[in-house]
């Protein structure tokens, strides 16, 4: 069974180019829309790996990460966060709810995929 | 494994050093003696072979003077160079039939190469025996350690050897860090090593609690700081990590991270169960995936021989069967456009073409042979302090891999004689016009469906009356026989015989050209000698190519079955009672094309009864390499076919003029003539 990577992010652009791209590098791909929604497939899809925005509706990526980390669910799978703008704090900030990395967009894909297998092998 | 990686490392070390005596200056070449001797090392290290990692080690080490061009090579150093090539090959063999070896010799040989030796820097010490802590790793992976094979001077040149302290703690696994994975990006910069300090290594019982683990990187690598680095990027503010650089190394690590990943993960599973509740199937992808594959490897296939022999010998069975089908296909009178006929025609394409493929599996050049006998004639020059070198001729001709085998005794046994017995000292060279180093030719050449190997030598030649005085006081032949000088050249061949006057290092080992000859017949082969006074002698080994099939002319000769290999055949004759001349007695020639060409009628070589009444005559042109054309008389031609060759030696003994029996179609036994001894005893 091939490693399984969910996406959550807002922008539907950014969902197919990680699809194209994940799914080229030989891993099972799927997308949450938005925090919520992102929460809900993780439940369902049972990922390796989660790669999340950070501005989205209905529960931002702090949100995301802090409930994925909770608790209530308590993963230690790995968590890149995936975002526009980021600086030193927010990257602290990321890292503090329990973001195992980060890539700034406009993404490259060979980098994505190098961070993907950094993570997951 | 590692032997025969060793064998052919210690092959191509050998051929790197003659080639360097040529031309001193080829960094290729040192490279590849480097790289030869360094992989040696390595392999020899995996198996704790530590006697020949010291040894390896030096001389490696010398060669990296060599290669950094401080050390220039002149005749010593050559001379060193090639002995600690012999000594190698010495230790390998020693920890490879598992024998002591001559701890003299080692320690001689060191002595030489040690002047050549720098000081080793500490450092370079601490990193083999850092390496060697490896040796623990399974030894069927060791299948996977690639040869180190050709990289570029430059890539080596520029390589940098970082060294990266990792400490690593609870919160990284918590946030889906696997260091495992890290590594496995790491390998891909470059050549690592990792160390896990197993005192970190939490207990069973202590795994929940705060712990770190500490790891020894070493990563050799073309990429600078920064880049090895960013693989750490998501961590270096999580756990302690520290990386230095070490100045420009030209060692590399002896275990590639192919083999330390297998151990990464047997160490590991404690650190994996860290986290309770991780899915396994997240934790562990890496088993499914393949190690980078760095090296393109070289397609090749090891067989075991016998398995070879194996299907050489059913491929015989398969020829006689299809030549009995043949038979049994003839008889039926069938149409010749029927399908059976096409088909069996088809049979007989197929088989013949297994055969050659088969036959070619066996076959290897003869160069691994040749290469050996430079190390003789070394040895052998030092021993008489005469000065000789060797040239060889047709390293690439190929033959059955027996034949390499088996001839390596009497080659070296031929090649020492030659030395001892033919060359003579320099003083003596030079007042004789010659050059003061002799030289000695040794070739293969493909002739006539035979090799011939020829070892010669530039030295006195035969000394014909001590060879018949000695034979003579030795009892081998009377006092008073009348003997042509082939025959005299000949005594050398006679058990017993020893022609120098005093017994010396090399030649008093009660071995003699006789033990050479039984060898040489053993493998179905001639030995002989031709001699000039004064100027050298030859020694030439006729071999047939294959041991096991071969094309031949069905033949009678006096209502006999016999066959006679189709390369020795010129050409076929039906001749006409006219076109033969008879001179004197019972000498006979046919006159072909302009030609008289003599006669020689194999019934009566053969000692057949037979009558002469028969109006025409078939002759099969024959060409011996000494005497020139003849005319084979024989009584008819059948057929030509493949014939499966059956030794007669191991059946029955040796018979002067036939070389071997077949098994024909139809189940009887033939008899395989062999014309070159024919026509040889009737010029003789």
């Amino acid at each position: 069974m091939s490693t399984k990577i969910l996406a959550i992010d807002d922008s539907r652009t950014i969902r197919e180019l990680l699809r194209v791209a994940i799914e080229t590098a030989g891993f099972s791909y799927d997308c949450g829309i938005d925090g919520k929604d992102g929460i809900q497939k993780f439940t369902e899809f049972n990922p390796d790996l989660v790669i999340t925005d950070i501005n989205m509706p209905n529960m931002n990526g702090f949100e995301v990460i802090e409930t994925l980390r909770s608790e209530k669910i308590k993963t230690t799978i790995p968590i890149i966060v995936l975002t526009t703008e980021f600086s030193t704090e927010m990257k602290e900030r990321a890292r503090n709810c329990g973001a195992s990395a980060w890539i700034v967009k406009p993404f490259d894909e060979n980098n994505l995929i190098s961070i993907i297998r950094r993570l997951v092998g | 494994m590692f032997f025969e990686e060793a064998e052919e490392l210690l092959e191509a070390l050998t051929e790197g050093l003659g080639e360097l005596e040529n031309d001193t200056q080829n960094m290729d070449v040192v490279n590849a003696v480097f790289r030869a001797v360094h992989s040696i090392k390595g392999g020899a290290g995996a198996f704790a072979l530590d006697d020949l990692v010291d040894f390896a080690h030096k001389f490696e080490t010398v060669m990296d003077q060599i290669r950094g061009q401080s050390l220039d090579i002149d005749s010593d150093l050559m001379r060193v160079l090639h002995k600690s090539g012999d000594q190698l090959c010495d230790l390998v063999e020693a920890a490879r039939d598992d024998t002591a070896f001559d701890v003299d010799a080692r320690n001689n040989t060191l002595r030489e190469l040690e002047p050549y030796l720098d000081e080793i820097p500490d450092e370079e010490i601490a990193f083999d025996s850092l390496s060697l802590e490896f040796d623990a790793a399974p030894i069927q992976d060791l299948e996977s350690i690639p040869i180190e094979t050709v990289e570029t001077d430059l890539e080596e040149r520029t390589k940098n050897i970082y060294f990266i302290k990792l400490e690593t703690n609870n919160k990284l696994y918590q946030i889906g860090h696997e260091p495992l994975y890290l590594f496995d990006q790491l390998s891909e910069l470059g050549e690592i090593d990792i160390h896990l300090d197993e005192t970190s290594v939490p207990k069973f019982n202590e795994l929940e609690k705060d712990h770190h683990l500490s790891w020894k990187i070493k990563i050799s690598s073309v990429h600078k700081e920064p880049e090895i680095l960013s693989v750490f990027e998501f961590i270096v503010d999580l756990c302690n990590i520290d990386i230095t650089k070490e100045a420009s190394h030209l060692y590399e690590s002896n275990i590639s991270s192919d083999i330390i990943e297998p151990n990464i993960n047997e160490k590991n599973p404690k650190i994996i169960n860290l986290d309770e509740k991780k899915d396994f199937s997240t934790a562990r992808p890496s088993s499914n995936q393949k190690p980078p594959e760095t090296k393109t490897q070289k397609a090749t296939l090891r067989v075991d021989l016998e398995r070879v022999d194996r299907l050489i010998n059913n491929v015989g069975e398969l020829i006689i069967n299809q030549a009995m089908i043949n038979q049994c296909v003839e008889k039926l009178q069938l149409p010749p456009t029927s399908q059976i006929m096409n088909e069996i025609e088809e049979y007989k394409l197929l088989a013949r073409d297994i055969q050659e493929g088969v036959m070619a599996i066996r076959a290897q050049p003869v160069k691994p042979l040749f290469q050996r006998m430079g190390r003789i004639v070394r040895e052998a020059a030092e021993a008489t302090g005469k000065k000789a070198r060797l040239v060889t001729i047709g390293e690439s001709t190929e033959v059955d891999k027996t034949f390499i085998e088996r001839l390596a005794d009497p080659l070296t046994h031929m090649i020492r004689n030659a030395i001892d017995h033919g060359l003579e000292d320099s003083i003596n060279r030079e007042d004789a016009g010659k050059n003061p180093v002799g030289t000695i030719h040794l070739s293969a050449v493909h002739r006539s469906g035979n090799v011939i190997l020829e070892v010669s030598d530039d030295g006195a030649g035969i000394n014909r009356k001590r060879v018949q005085e000695k034979a003579i006081a030795k009892g081998l032949i009377s006092s008073d026989a009348e003997l042509t000088d082939n025959e005299i050249d000949n005594l050398l061949f006679l058990p017993g015989f020893s022609t120098a006057s005093q017994v010396s290092s090399l030649s008093g080992r009660g071995v003699g050209m006789d033990v050479v000859k039984n060898a040489v017949q053993q493998l179905g082969g001639r030995i002989s000698v031709t001699s000039n006074f004064g100027k050298g002698s030859t020694f030439s080994i006729v071999l047939p190519l294959t041991l096991a099939v071969m094309d031949g002319f069905v033949i009678s000769v006096a209502n006999q079955t016999m066959v006679v290999p189709i390369s020795s055949i010129i050409e076929t004759v039906a001749a006409s009672r006219n076109s033969i001349h008879t001179i004197g007695q019972d000498e006979r020639l046919l006159f072909l094309r302009g030609k008289y060409i003599p006669i020689i009628n194999i019934a009566d070589s053969l000692k057949l009864s037979h009558s002469h009444q028969q109006d025409i005559k078939n002759y099969l042109i024959v060409k011996n390499e000494s005497f020139g054309a003849c005319a084979l008389e024989i009584q008819e031609i059948h057929d030509q076919r493949q014939i499966v060759v059956k030794n007669l030696e191991t059946q029955y003994c040796s018979i002067p003029e036939i070389s071997a029996a077949t098994i024909l179609g139809d189940g009887k036994i033939a008899l395989i003539l062999d014309t070159d001894e024919i026509t040889r005893r009737n010029f003789s």
